[in-house]
């Protein structure tokens, strides 16, 4: 929307309806626009689904193909419920990190939320999608749908063999485990795609356990008692937990290590995305308020469009302040936005504060440093590295130091001169998951003894684990079959066992 | 490249599987509203869904988090009055405000019990699952109205398979008549003026060449008038009855006296509902009447029936003289179908007993579609119910059964439907 708007050609209609055509013309414009922009995308594939679908959807993880299980029953209960009192409207759309890439358009939609969507979804997640370096690593957009159909087929084949009940308590126990279920900084292989691949690497697997000198009870005469029980297991403490039950619980069957399995990758698939909600959500939104704008300076939308473009865009980006009831946090549409725009700004129309803050930026061609900043950051990173002074004054962010042996809170900086560093500071390691999320490893098992796994919690800035935490234990148990421990090792140094949950599997069975 | 794909007329029910799922995890607690809900309800209402409520806790799926405490240092927005270093008391209700974010709504929020509804079918399920009904009777039961089509005299539109060929022809001859009746008239006088010409002059006269061609306009005119037209035609009228149309009363009797707990209450209120039940399926109108005892009955709306309580002995015969004069006053006009179920614990008063057998016989059975008791209690029948056996073989319209548990119920109805199945 600028001076050298000029009408070359005649608008797109706006009705409020859509039509199947005029969704093919915008994304054609859009399409165009984005290539001129160099957004580098998987193939679209945009699918129209009624509100009761987007309803599944949604209680299936936004997956288009999942396994059964109560808990998406329960989910989709919920939303039902809060959708038909209008306590929630539904998602305008979802889109799945896949190859081709899925974005789903609810038909209630008028025709200009369907060129939003379209440009937010189709364009702006999924070319983060494509290229951040979290999703590139940890996930695997062509082969996921093929992945989630095995699944499905393998826990309804389990299902038949072994019965409803056991496949799903060992699911909920897995679902409890999902958090800590992937490698944090360690690549994972890719998802297998071909069955039978996975069929030859699990009955390796099973092989391997077989011979697992781990579990081998034949008597050991000639082994020196001392060095085995010099002997640590794991040789060092492991943070993924469901890998290590995967791999090493003595008592599963090969079918329930390849359920493990399964939860585990599908847990992990999410990973990247609880770990850059900011700057992709900001990317999109940034990228549906770019192509848009520039189509209207082309005079390709009329001004009933753009209002109600306008209008939508305004709610998602709108950032309530801490005094008001419908505070929930920052928003990350919001910050992710007013990044993306701030660097924008950095590079077009530098100041002297951004060429002292930014000097490696300051000036620089903004499609460069966005492909730069989108491909090699995550949230946590991404804050500590763009988040320039200006947008935390736009944003009045301030710390606030709670700290439960004091009687006040403190405010610990605010967005002035001294305060921006640890302002930006504190929010990053607010979106570090290591941080966020309690820090449990596997520390070690009792080789010799009970066989018992002791879990230690790293405890962090004296932050406790909640009280559901001995649920989980329980489930660690039933998966682990013997005794789990849980310790705290506390910052001083202390070490302490918060509670143990006893389980004898083997015994259970033989009575 | 991009594909739409419109998948709006996709299986709908994806999450159907799913629902099941919750449901039979969460069957205790289903059963339990059902139970809650039925002891809650009138026994006429049945064909109702139910909001079942389950506990946040027995939903919860456990995950690693932090729980509050310890140090937390988080950003906020909108700073209007805070300078570095200040103090701040702890914001009121468990520091949500002051503490994580994702604490606040994780520990905060969230409580609340989880509601959903179920469904007609599934409560009538769950209904039915404590009862132990065969599946045909259930199938029989849950099924709403039947509706018969019916003639219904004859419309002005319809499909055309359902024309009515008398009925559109006779309105045709009729509109035909009615159009030409001036011009036949006209006909008639012309004809007879040529007539009479015709006896004194030639045929070739002036005279008589204009009547005749008159005559061929009037004749013309007629013929102009269509043999059938689209207004003439009539369809055959259908329209959807409800099958059943008849009444029927049901009469309730319990005795309320000391010995009946709650329990014993609670049984008889499900042996009412399943016979409601039976009957709502049978007739289009039902009024029950409910009347309870202990030595002396009374006539009493529903929810004193279920929910008063009473102490005493048991004067059984008093109950029945009492519906024997309802009925008599009220429901002999031959336009009711009567039903009678009883329900007792079986502790009548010794002499009172062999008067009910009396009295049910000469003066009850005979105007009965069907009576039913039942006895609830542990342990032996008891008088009454001694007294009773020597009306079953006599009467086919008599059923009784000793209960100890719900599963019993359903042997009292199965002649009654039998006989509806048949």
């Amino acid at each position: 929307m600028s001076a050298k708007r000029q009408k070359r050609r005649q608008p797109l209609p706006a009705p409020g309806e859509w039509t199947f055509e005029l969704i093919e013309a915008y994304h054609a414009e859009i399409d165009r626009v984005a290539r001129n922009y160099g957004l580098d995308t998987y193939p679209n594939q945009i699918e129209l689904i009624t509100s009761e679908q987007m309803m599944d959807a949604y209680s299936s993880v936004g997956m288009p193909v999942n396994y059964h299980h109560w808990s998406f029953g329960k989910s989709f209960l919920q939303t039902e419920k809060s959708y038909r009192r209008g306590q929630m409207g539904l998602a305008y759309e979802i889109v799945i990190n896949s190859n081709p890439c899925i974005a789903y358009l609810m038909e209630e939609n008028t025709m200009t939320m369907q060129a939003l969507v379209i440009a937010h979804a189709a364009y702006g997640h999924n070319s983060f999608f494509k290229g951040n370096y979290l999703f590139k690593q940890w996930t695997n957009a062509d082969a996921i749908i093929d992945y989630l159909i095995f699944a499905r087929n393998y826990l309804t084949e389990c299902e038949e063999r072994y019965g409803e009940e056991e496949v799903e308590l060992l699911l909920d126990s897995c679902h409890a485990l999902m958090n800590v279920g992937v490698d944090r900084y360690k690549r994972p292989e890719k998802l297998s795609l071909n069955k039978e691949l996975t069929r030859q690497r699990e009955r390796a697997e099973y092989l391997q356990s077989q011979v697992n000198d781990l579990w081998r009870t034949l008597p050991t005469a000639h082994v020196k008692t001392q060095a085995v029980e010099e002997r640590r297991f794991p040789s060092e403490p492991q943070e993924n937990l469901l890998y290590f039950i995967e791999k090493n619980a003595p008592l599963l069957e090969p079918w329930q290590r390849e359920v493990v399995r399964i939860v585990r990758k599908v847990g992990q698939y999410f990973f990247p995305q609880r770990q850059t909600q900011v700057m992709n959500e900001g990317w999109a939104t940034f990228w549906h308020y770019t192509l848009i704008n520039t189509l209207y300076d082309e005079g390709l939308l009329a001004d009933n469009f753009m209002l109600e473009f306008l209008h939508s865009h305004t709610n998602v980006v709108y950032q309530p302040s801490y005094s008001e009831p419908w505070y929930h946090g920052l928003n990350p549409y919001a910050l992710g936005f007013a990044m993306w725009q701030d660097i924008r700004r950095i590079c077009e129309n530098p100041t002297d504060e951004d060429r002292y803050w930014f000097p490696d930026i300051a000036g620089s061609d903004w499609r460069e440093t966005f492909d730069f900043a989108m491909r090699n950051f995550k949230d946590e990173s991404f804050i500590a590295q763009f988040l320039s002074p200006k947008v935390m004054r736009d944003f009045r962010l301030f710390a606030i130091l709670d700290d439960d042996k004091e009687a006040k809170l403190k405010v610990s900086a605010i967005h002035d001169e001294e305060g921006y560093r640890r302002v930006r500071e504190i929010l990053s390691d607010n979106y570090n998951l290591g941080s966020r999320e309690p820090n449990l490893q596997v520390w070690n098992v009792d080789l010799r003894g009970d066989r018992s796994l002791t879990l230690r919690h790293q405890a962090y800035q004296r932050r406790p684990l909640s009280g559901d935490a001995d649920e989980v234990l329980k489930h660690v148990a039933r998966l682990w079959g013997f005794a789990v421990r849980m310790e705290v090792a506390r910052e001083d140094g202390s070490v302490e066992v918060l509670q143990e949950c006893r389980q004898d599997r083997r015994k259970a069975s033989d009575t | 490249m991009v594909r739409i794909i419109d998948r709006r007329f996709d299986s709908k029910n994806k999450s159907a599987v799913n629902r099941q799922r919750f449901m039979r995890r969460f069957k205790n607690q289903i059963r339990e509203a059902v139970a809650d809900a039925i002891s809650g309800r009138s026994i006429k209402d049945l064909d109702n869904g139910e909001s079942v409520t389950i506990p946040s806790k027995d939903l919860s799926e456990p995950q690693f988090h932090h729980g509050r405490g310890g140090i937390w240092e988080n950003i906020f927005t909108g700073n209007d009055q805070f300078s570095s270093g200040d103090q701040i008391n702890r914001p009121q209700g468990g520091g949500g405000g002051g503490t994580g974010k994702g604490k606040a709504s994780k520990d905060g929020e969230g409580e609340d019990d989880f509601v959903f509804n179920l469904s007609r079918e599934e409560f009538l399920d769950v209904f039915f699952d404590d009862l132990a009904l065969p599946n045909l009777v259930k199938t029989q039961l849950a099924r709403i109205h039947e509706y018969k089509s019916q003639r219904a005299g004859f419309t002005n539109d319809g499909t055309p398979a359902n024309i009515n060929v008398v009925r559109s022809l006779r309105g045709a001859l009729g509109r035909r008549l009615a159009l030409s009746s001036p011009y036949r008239g006209q006909l008639r006088e012309l004809q007879k003026q040529l007539d009479e010409l015709l006896e004194t002059r030639p045929e070739d006269d002036p005279e008589i060449l204009a009547l005749k061609e008159e005559i061929g306009i009037l004749r013309a005119k007629i013929d102009a008038i269509p043999f059938i037209d689209t207004f003439d035609l009539r369809y055959n009228n259908r329209i959807k009855v409800p099958k059943p149309t008849t009444q029927a009363v049901m009469f309730c009797i319990m005795d309320v006296s000391g010995s009946m707990d709650e329990d014993k209450k609670a049984t008889a209120k499900r042996f009412f509902m399943l016979l409601y039940l039976f009957l709502t399926r049978t007739y289009e109108h039902i009024e029950v009447v409910f009347i309870r005892h202990h030595t002396i009955a009374k006539e009493v709306n529903e929810e004193d029936f279920f929910h008063s309580r009473e102490s005493g002995g048991t004067v059984v015969s008093s109950a029945l003289e009492m519906m024997k004069d309802i009925l008599h006053a009220r429901y002999l006009n031959g336009a009711w179908n009567v039903y009678g179920a009883q329900a007792s614990d079986g502790d009548n008063w010794e002499n009172d007993s062999p008067h009910c057998r009396e009295l049910l016989a000469d003066t009850i059975l005979p105007f009965v579609q069907y009576f039913a008791y039942i006895e609830i209690t542990p342990g032996e029948p008891q008088n009454l119910w001694r007294e009773y056996e020597k009306l079953v073989g006599a009467h086919a319209n008599f059923a009784m059964q000793h209960i100890e548990g719900l599963p019993d119920i359903y042997p009292v109805f199965r002649e009654l439907f039998k006989k509806k199945l048949a």
